[in-house]
């Protein structure tokens, strides 16, 4: 019978607990909260190799004149650690809580394209893979994560690394500059009704703000990677100066992208932030309104200041003075976000679990890299410290003690929702110690090597030179760091098969994601809610039964009495993925036929994506709340 | 942040290359910013850290809390224009010197009376040249003490950037483009720093030398440059010279007052005056330079300088005659 009405195209009823068996079901994911699961696997996978890379070269510096590795392998380890941490980790677990939370927090069963949400991950998956496997190929990009010219080009870097930087970089990016597109459509179109923009959770708001950065942050790098592709393979010269071509062009679009890059990775901490402090500090985000509209000015301004990066680059006073007073009025909105973190806890009564531990972190960390940041704002004092370890200290404060302390508050605020249970207090705390004081070892002394002269991006150092105790020191707190990082990825191991069962609503929360069982059905809310005010959740406990009432029904595809309309699975937005991997070793090895192939099974999938109606499905809605957990569950 | 200020003032004199120990006006002007902002900054450090804490410590929930909730308050506007414009008005303040900085660093006009060195990176090494005194060197870069040095930087091959951290902050060395800075030192001394924008796999051993000399040292130097030893007639040393052709140094090397004039690698002339040797990651030794010319890229990785295979014979006569150009 089912698949008879597949047959005829017609939707078929399907039981959630169908959903989510097997590997096939993986690979035809649409589901946005199985693909958060994906991305969280992928990138944390990603995080732990730039982490390894990053210990690998801790102990090539922990003497002088060291010889653990050569200089070529610590010029390919700095370049993939920054590369990987960028790219393939920090923005993909941001993409991860997109997924996992954002389609929940706004009343939606879905995100607006779940195909093109399958494509990104994909695509990001195969842009990953792609650069990792540069490897085993012949040498990893060896030229830093902004790569500039003209040593990114083939007279001064014959070998495939700087290929595999520019293909898989740009593979992943179409894929990230799809997840823009895709939350800012179904931010703007899917909230649940009730809830205006002005009464969209922080978190949202700061997805909201991320997408458009994204949108318009990634066509300058799209760009720069083009260019540098037609250079290398077709013979163009964009950035090969004997020819005339213009090196400072590579650094102007790269920072154009990188700098509002940085905000895309800051964001959505400020939102998970914003969100575990008012729910633990049991009190309504302090300052609402301001906090959006500071968030929309640092997304402005992110836009204004990328020469920042580049005051030795010799742009003239003029161009310096202006780029450095734009950077530090981006410190005005930032500063008013940790001033109502704090009003936000002041008067409350805080509640101490891991969320709130991290966030208490994260808040002294960050401020700490906001200072530095101003300091380096001052064009003629950031002479000094550009490209010296005081600007590596710098980053990784804000990088780890900003956006990584934030991303561990909001797993283990959101792990029961998402896996339905709760991770170990126990060893949170001591994976919290670990992390936070071996953070602090290892990067507070990288300020002082660079106040004293040390330069980024040296695979060895001589003696005498007073930079031999602060790297010693550096290297010791980077494995107090590791082991912190690891006793993170064993709690989220253990707790995800035999951590505490959550209830719905473990934390006594705000947000509407609390208001649907833990975890999270298929098709999230069986009724679409109906949103009375901000905290939508809130408002119900305070002012109603703490349920959430159910919205005047809306048309809902004629779905049949006791279901839902979904998308149903396909491997499409795979097969296009894969065939895009392909493309991109094609170009790698320079082989038009197999482009052409690769090429010709991409416009298939392409073709079948657009042109072949999905029908979707019914899914049958669980009757009990704890249905879907007793059945096995999706999850 | 204690901690900051209290390395500052005992870290210097193990540390040569320390920004927090100027030698100069434009690193004394750097360091005089860093420090109005570090403490700017370590004051509002200092009231975010000390709120925070008393905020944990007084509103943590307390036994018997847990059901009741505390004033739901949403925000106090008065506040937040407070906490809006007090930053400001600090960062003002920065932004003022920033701007006047900015332009003291600046080359606004030609300025006729100082002296002008056009500073070349390439992988890995540093050439210079005094267009007013023609003379050209490489990796060893000598000043007069107390007179404005204006640097014209270009590079090669890839970005390089100038840093001796004493005597000013860097600037990138872009091909196809000059870039400005001026460095000054107070007093004599030998001051070190390194190529600062990865250039390749040498950076780490493309370092700087900088010799500040009182103005008669540098008129000495300046006059023995322009008037460099003769061809050696006889010896080791002679032997070292004809060598010089016949293993193919030439092709690169220049050295003042010989028919050697290679433009690829850096000038040679008067070698053995120099402190260091090979991107000056090397004493001056002759045998540090045997060492040097038997294998240069096993002696630092990336070197363009080839493995030659030179004798034993040819490397004790190269040795003799270089070390033998004061």
């Amino acid at each position: 019978m089912a698949a008879i009405s597949r047959a005829l195209n017609a939707p078929t009823v399907v039981e959630p607990t169908e959903a989510g068996r097997g590997l096939w079901s993986w690979i035809s994911v649409v589901d946005h909260k199985r693909i958060a699961h994906l991305y969280f696997m992928a990138s944390g996978l990603f995080f732990l190799m730039a982490g390894i890379e990053a210990l690998l070269m801790r102990v090539q510096l922990f003497a002088p004149n060291g010889h653990f590795v050569s200089a070529e392998l610590f010029n390919q380890l700095f370049t993939m650690h920054g590369t990987t941490m960028i790219f393939l980790a920090v923005m993909p677990l941001f993409i991860g809580f997109f997924n996992a939370v954002v389609p929940l927090m706004i009343g939606a069963r879905d995100v607006a394209y779940p195909r093109l949400n399958a494509l990104s991950f994909w695509l990001f998956l195969a842009g990953a893979l792609f650069l990792n496997s540069s490897w085993f190929l012949g040498g990893a990009p060896d030229a830093g994560w902004f790569n500039y010219a003209p040593i990114n080009t083939s007279t001064y870097n014959p070998g495939p690394g700087i290929d595999f930087y520019a293909i898989g970089l740009q593979i992943a990016g179409i894929g990230t500059l799809m997840t823009g597109v895709n939350f800012l459509v179904t931010i703007l179109n899917l909230r649940a009704p009730g809830m205006s923009l002005m009464r969209m959770p922080l978190f949202v708001w700061t997805v909201l703000v991320t997408s458009v950065l994204i949108i318009l942050a990634f066509p300058p790098l799209t760009v720069n990677l083009f260019l540098l592709m037609f250079d290398r393979i077709l013979g163009t010269q964009f950035f090969a100066t004997a020819a005339g071509g213009q090196p400072l062009l590579w650094s102007n679009l790269f920072w154009v992208f990188g700098h509002p890059e940085v905000y895309i990775l800051i964001l959505p901490t400020f939102g998970i932030v914003s969100e575990v402090v008012a729910t633990f500090s049991r009190k309504p985000l302090f300052g609402y309104s301001t906090m959006v509209l500071a968030t929309v000015a640092i997304g402005f301004l992110s836009f204004m200041v990328w020469v920042h990066h580049m005051f030795t680059l010799g742009f003239g006073p003029w161009v310096n003075s202006i780029f450095a007073l734009t950077s530090m009025i981006i410190a005005v909105p930032t500063g008013v976000k940790i001033f109502n973190w704090l009003a936000t806890m002041w008067g409350g009564h805080v509640r101490f679990a891991m969320p709130m531990w991290w966030v208490v972190a994260f808040i002294l960390t960050f401020t700490v890299g906001g200072m530095s940041g101003v300091m380096l704002a001052m064009a003629p004092a950031d002479l000094q410290f550009n490209n010296s370890y005081f600007v590596v200290a710098h980053f990784h404060y804000v990088m780890i003690g900003g956006s990584l302390f934030g991303i561990i508050a909001g797993l283990y605020y959101w792990f029961p929702k998402i896996c339905g249970r709760l991770m170990s207090e126990r060893l949170g705390k001591w994976s919290f110690w670990f992390t936070v004081v071996g953070f602090n070892v290892t990067f507070f002394p990288m300020h002082f090597l660079g106040l004293i002269g040390m330069p980024r991006r040296i695979y060895t150092y001589a003696p005498g030179l007073g930079f031999t105790t602060w790297n010693e020191v550096s290297t010791v707190g980077a494995f107090i760091l590791g082991v912190g990082v690891l006793l993170l990825a064993i709690n989220v191991v253990v707790s995800a098969v035999a951590g505490r069962v959550a209830s719905a609503d473990p934390w006594d929360a705000r947000t509407l994601e609390w208001a649907i069982p833990s975890p999270v059905p298929p098709y999230n809310f069986a009724d679409i809610p109906l949103v009375r005010g901000r905290d939508a959740l809130w408002v119900e406990k305070t002012h109603g039964d703490g349920r959430m009432l159910p919205a005047p029904a809306a048309h809902d595809g004629h779905a049949p009495p006791g279901t839902v309309h979904m998308p149903r699975p396909t491997a499409l937005p795979a097969l296009l993925a894969a065939s895009v991997l392909a493309l991109g070793y094609a170009m790698l090895y320079r082989s038009v036929w197999a482009a052409v192939a690769a090429g010709a099974v991409a416009v298939y999938a392409i073709h079948r994506s657009m042109f072949t109606p999905d029908p979707g499905e019914f899914m049958r809605v669980l009757s009990e709340p704890g249905e879907l957990a007793a059945q096995g569950g999706a999850h | 942040m204690a901690l900051l200020s209290a390395f500052a003032l005992t870290g210097c004199a193990a540390a040569p290359e320390s920004v927090l120990n100027p030698a100069g006006p434009v690193a004394q002007m750097q360091l005089s910013y860093m420090y109005l902002s570090f403490w700017i900054m370590a004051a509002i450090f200092l009231v975010v850290a000390g709120v925070l804490v008393v905020a944990v410590i007084r509103f943590r929930e307390r036994r018997g809390q847990e059901r009741e909730l505390p004033p739901q308050v949403e925000g106090n506007t008065a506040l937040e224009v407070v906490w809006t414009i007090v930053p400001i008005l600090l960062l003002a303040i920065l932004g003022v010197v920033t701007v006047a900085g900015s332009f003291t660093l600046a080359r606004l006009a030609p300025s006729s009376r100082a002296l002008v060195v056009q500073v070349t990176g390439h992988q890995y090494w540093w050439a210079y040249t005094y267009p007013s005194l023609g003379i050209t060197t490489a990796n060893d870069l000598h000043i007069p003490v107390g007179e404005k040095v204006d640097l014209e930087l270009t590079s090669k091959d890839v970005m390089h950037a100038f840093w001796v951290p004493r005597l000013g902050g860097k600037t990138d060395l872009v091909p196809g483009r000059t870039n400005y800075m001026w460095i000054e030192a107070d007093r004599p001394g030998v001051y070190t720093g390194q190529c600062a924008e990865f250039c390749g796999t040498g950076h780490a051993d493309m370092r700087l030398v900088v010799e500040a000399q009182t103005p008669a040292q540098f008129q000495a130097w300046v006059q023995s440059m322009k008037h460099p030893s003769s061809v050696p007639a006889s010896g080791l040393a002679r032997q070292g010279y004809l060598d010089f052709k016949t293993a193919g140094c030439f092709a690169c090397h220049a050295i003042a007052g010989t028919p050697y004039q290679g433009v690829v690698g850096p000038n040679l002339t008067n070698l053995a005056q120099r402190p260091m040797i090979a991107g000056n990651i090397l004493r001056n030794t002759p045998a540090n330079l045997a060492a040097w010319l038997r294998n240069p890229p096993g002696v630092k990785p990336g070197a363009l300088m080839p493995n030659l295979h030179l004798s034993p014979s040819q490397v004790r006569a190269l040795v003799a005659y270089l070390e033998s150009l004061h």
